[in-house]
């Protein structure tokens, strides 16, 4: 943001970057060779909902476009007490291309539509043998992945967060300010 | 590249730009006109007058400004508080937290104020150390989405960088209003009596002292109606970015219609307390009375609750086209 912006007290929406998503894939494989960690098959895409006819066609839009898949995946749309609209799309635990795909078509229409400031992020989700649970969030805004590993009780597991750092340096692109590894508790899907 | 839904209110820009071409020329006359007095009728107590105001105005204006953010907590008796201290605290950093994801800023510090009116500002010299404070009363009465509103509202008050604007702007104010006292100071106590010791100036001494006293009255009045100006602009410009963060005009109209008629119930006293902190606050404290314009118009820091209300539906019809 320029100085002048700031003086006019301007400021722009930020656009999303989209086309990191399909970097998911190939991580899932390293992080399942480095660890417990298996894809669930269920993603997540986040976004506020403006109000507004525009935004609600655009929300059935994205609807009818997933379920017209192959029979094997499903989605489903709920909202969280925060007021975002989540989309849950479920695949075969094995097919992350065709579920990152649906996840990209969902942010792709909304970004056509004039709506891509209000998408939140996309969470991939994981589960190891003893059914703890992890996240791969991606942050539109920054265009980057943080881990997240929600524990009862909204704590959060920060050994294992760190360690999926780590696993994961190579492949995506890490949030390096831990600042903004914002927790997302009851997230849908997750 | 997509196509974009938030169309920028030129309209607003180019009256803010205004305002704050009218601060700067101000304050360029007032310095020009000081330095014409000054070298026409050197002397040096006058000279020394307006050394010791612009330091002192300075030195005002820089503090207030590294410590908005301890000055304006203190003040409002605010504590700062984590995502684990209770359910207020946790629901304000939940909301707080995406927000920041949505508009890609770092996150503020939060603070809540044990006040039952209901009322939120935003504070601090920087993004970085800004902190975001509501009160209890607030939290209680607002609905989630509307809550979101507000502090998606204060949040662009961090994000306009507001504080440092609005320091900037009021320097010219405290120096005008610093320069008037010392001169009036200088005129009772010893500045005359010395012109007249020395002979040659006493025709001019006491002339030249009431001029500056006369401009500095007048600069005074001048930048404080446009400071008010620019702070309304202001609030403009954060209810429309806020709006447009959350995609909801509406949510952010009913929280402004809720926190303006709350208001009015209060008793005084708690009202009264709040007063020094209008400037950073969300809605006035004390507002005035809907359809009484003129004076208390132009005197506010805030826009009035209909013309902010017509300007935040004027961004849902934008929204739902």
């Amino acid at each position: 943001m320029g100085l002048l912006d700031t003086l006019l007290g301007r400021t722009r929406p930020v656009q999303p970057n989209l086309d990191a998503l399909f970097a998911l894939p190939s991580a899932s494989i390293t992080l399942q060779a480095a660890t417990d960690f298996a894809p669930t098959g269920t993603g997540s895409v986040s976004f506020r909902a403006a109000e507004g006819k525009a935004f609600s066609d655009i929300e059935k839009d994205v609807k009818d476009l997933l379920s017209m898949g192959e029979a094997k995946s499903s989605v489903e749309i709920t909202s969280d007490s925060y007021g975002f609209t989540w989309l849950i799309c479920t695949h075969d635990p094995d097919d992350i291309e065709g579920l990152v795909t649906d996840l990209h078509a969902v942010n792709s229409t909304l970004e056509a539509g004039g709506f891509g400031p209000q998408l939140l992020c996309t969470i991939l989700s994981f589960r190891d043998g003893s059914g703890t649970r992890l996240g791969l969030v991606y942050l539109y805004k920054r265009g980057t992945f943080y881990p997240f590993a929600p524990r009862a009780g909204e704590r959060r597991d920060n050994a294992t967060e760190i360690q999926v750092r780590g696993v994961l340096a190579n492949d995506l692109k890490i949030e390096p300010e831990l600042g903004r590894w914002f927790p997302v508790w009851g997230a849908p899907g997750l | 590249m997509a196509r974009t839904r938030y169309a920028t209110d030129r309209g607003l820009i180019a009256r803010m730009g205004a305002t704050m071409f009218m601060i700067g020329l101000v304050f360029t006359a007032f310095i020009i006109v000081i330095v014409l007095l000054l070298s026409r009728y050197s002397n040096v107590s006058n000279g020394g007058i307006v050394f010791i105001a612009v330091l002192f105005g300075a030195a005002i204006s820089f503090g207030s400004y590294y410590w908005s953010d301890k000055i304006a907590l203190s003040t409002a008796g605010a504590r700062l508080v984590g995502p684990q201290d209770g359910p207020m605290a946790a629901e304000l950093h939940g909301v707080i937290d995406r927000l920041c994801a949505l508009a890609d800023m770092p996150k503020p510090r939060v603070a809540i104020a044990p006040t039952d009116m209901p009322n939120a500002f935003a504070t601090g010299r920087s993004s970085k150390v800004a902190v975001l404070c509501v009160t209890e009363g607030l939290l209680r009465r607002l609905e989630p989405n509307e809550l979101e509103g507000v502090l998606a509202h204060e949040m662009s008050h961090v994000a306009h960088k507001d504080v440092a604007v609005m320091t900037l702007a009021s320097f010219l104010g405290i120096m005008a209003a610093l320069l008037v006292r010392f001169a009036f100071y200088s005129e009772l106590f010893g500045g005359g009596g010395r012109g007249r010791g020395r002979g040659g100036n006493d025709q001019n001494a006491l002339p030249v002292v009431l001029v500056v006293l006369l401009v500095g009255i007048v600069v005074y009045a001048i930048s404080f109606l446009l400071i008010r100006l620019l702070s309304r602009y202001r609030e403009l410009s954060a209810d429309r970015s806020g709006a447009l963060l959350t995609g909801q005009p509406s949510a952010l109209a009913s929280a402004l219609v809720k926190v303006s008629s709350d208001i009015a119930r209060i008793p005084t006293r708690d009202l009264r307390s709040a007063e020094p902190l209008n400037a950073f606050y969300f809605a006035p404290a004390l507002s005035a009375t809907r359809g009484q314009v003129t004076l208390s118009t132009i005197f506010s820091t805030h826009p009035s609750l209909e013309k902010r209300l017509a300007a935040l539906d004027k961004i849902s019809r934008q929204l739902s086209r």
